[in-house]
């Protein structure tokens, strides 16, 4: 019994990883790369946040550095210690209702309101946060 | 046997039609009264949209209302309303109480025809059947004749009906109710998403107004419009806002909207026109 319980858990735990390396496969590419890149995509993830033809993130998030923030939202600060885990937080910001199935946050990956590759960016100025 | 035929139609029945549209009226009023209880909002209040719950905004549109800005229009449209057909015929003649103080009742179930009907709906039909052509829907003189329709209605509580023993009519309740709450658009909100859950919070700078109380002052004068505009102008707005494709004013879609919506707003006071941002 309780080594099935065991299985069990790895098996799901690896489909769980399994996911996240999906979701982070990009993220973690970019994490090998300069810092100086990591700099020019958080300076590029902010410009699409702040984008209202974009990310649009003000408009329910305040954020620092934004400007006519909204309240629908939590304020966006203390990330790292929100999201430990990376991949969680580009889950979030690909679609919302993973977390929370009620949630009005829009879906700006599933939805493709935003590119794989501009979640990316903005997951790095969040991060930054 | 029998039991479980009983079993399956109470379950279905269930399904189609959890709530009736009595109980989602209480329920809904009874969630925006809660939501702004400390505010001390009342029922009656919420004709005033964003400002029966924004103090920081009411200031400037009381200053608004004291030069209405949609004065010129209600003159306008009672020269309209008045003014003979060629047939010498005037709108008074297709309407009850001759189109006076009836605002309040619209849109209401035709058994009839099956239709939800609206008032610009019957405004245009009132020129067809007299020989002149329709308006065009969202603004201009519809909208000025509406604004004085409603004008005229001042202080009636809406009064719309959905007869609950005609299936047609709830066919008619639920299709709005469902636009309603249906997520929608790339952005995949709701109107219940932005005007119910989120009521009272900011979007960028924007107070969102509770949907309870939104129809109460249509047709509105907004400033960004620089004129008048029907309601359906404004669900157009709202399904764009969400990059949804919008519906054409008057379709099936809008007029089982507006029936649902205003139901929801049952036993508040007319105060049309009204002015916005
Ligand atoms: C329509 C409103 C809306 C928009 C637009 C929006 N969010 Fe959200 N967001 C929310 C809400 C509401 C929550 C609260 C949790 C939930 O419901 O998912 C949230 C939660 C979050 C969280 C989790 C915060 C925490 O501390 O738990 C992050 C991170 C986030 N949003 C990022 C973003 C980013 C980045 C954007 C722009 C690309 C964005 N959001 C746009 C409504 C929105
Ligand atoms: C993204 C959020 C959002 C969604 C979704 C949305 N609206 Fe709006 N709506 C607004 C904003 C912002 C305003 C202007 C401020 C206010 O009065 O709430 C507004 C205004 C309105 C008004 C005018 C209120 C008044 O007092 O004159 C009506 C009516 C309205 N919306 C109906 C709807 C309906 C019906 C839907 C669904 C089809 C909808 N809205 C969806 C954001 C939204």
């Amino acid at each position: 019994m309780q080594r099935i319980k065991k299985v069990l858990v790895a098996s799901s735990l690896s489909v769980i990883i399994g996911t996240g390396a999906m979701l982070t496969s990009n993220v973690m590419a970019d994490a090998s790369k300069e810092s100086s890149d990591i700099e020019a995509m958080i300076a590029e993830g902010k410009k699409i946040a702040f984008n209202r033809k974009k990310g649009n993130c003000l408009a329910c998030h305040e954020i620092k550095g934004g400007v006519l923030p909204g309240n629908i939202g939590p304020i966006l600060i203390s990330i790292k210690a929100r999201f430990p885990d990376k991949s969680k937080l580009r889950e979030q910001i690909w679609d919302a209702s993973i977390a929370k199935p009620d949630t009005i946050m829009v879906p700006f990956g599933r939805h493709k309101v935003l590119t794989e590759d501009e979640i990316d960016k903005v997951v790095e100025f969040i991060y930054s946060l | 046997m029998k039991y479980c035929l009983i079993l399956l139609m109470l379950l279905v029945s269930s399904i189609v039609q959890a709530t009736t549209p009595e109980e989602d009226l209480k329920n809904f009023r009874d969630y925006y009264l809660n939501l702004f209880a400390e505010k001390g909002v009342k029922l009656n209040d919420f004709k005033d949209g964003v400002y029966s719950i924004d103090k920081v905004s009411r200031e400037s549109w009381e200053a608004v209302e004291e030069f209405p800005p949609y004065e010129i229009a209600i003159d306008e449209g009672k020269t309209l309303f008045q003014t003979p057909f060629t047939n010498g015929k005037t709108y008074a003649s297709c309407f009850k109480n001759e189109g006076k103080g009836i605002r309040q009742d619209y849109p209401y179930f035709d058994a009839k025809t099956n239709q939800v009907k609206t008032l610009e709906m019957e405004i245009n039909e009132c020129r067809e059947a007299n020989g002149e052509k329709p308006l065009k829907w969202k603004k201009g003189d519809i909208a000025k004749i509406s604004a004085y329709m409603a004008f005229t209605s001042r202080g009636n509580k809406m009064n719309v009906i959905i007869p609950q023993d005609n299936p047609e009519a709830i066919k008619w309740y639920e299709r709005g109710r469902k636009h309603f709450y249906a997520k929608r658009g790339q952005l995949n909100l709701s109107c219940a998403n932005c005007h119910k859950d989120a009521a009272g919070k900011k979007i960028r700078a924007d107070v969102l107004s509770p949907a309870l109380g939104h129809v109460t002052h249509f047709p509105v004068y907004r400033s960004k419009w620089g004129n008048l505009g029907t309601l359906h102008r404004r669900y157009g707005g709202c399904n764009k806002q969400v990059r949804a494709l919008p519906f054409p004013a008057q379709s099936e879609e809008y007029r089982a909207l507006e029936y649902f919506h205003s139901y929801m707003s049952n036993g508040i006071e007319v105060n049309g026109p009204g002015a916005r941002k």
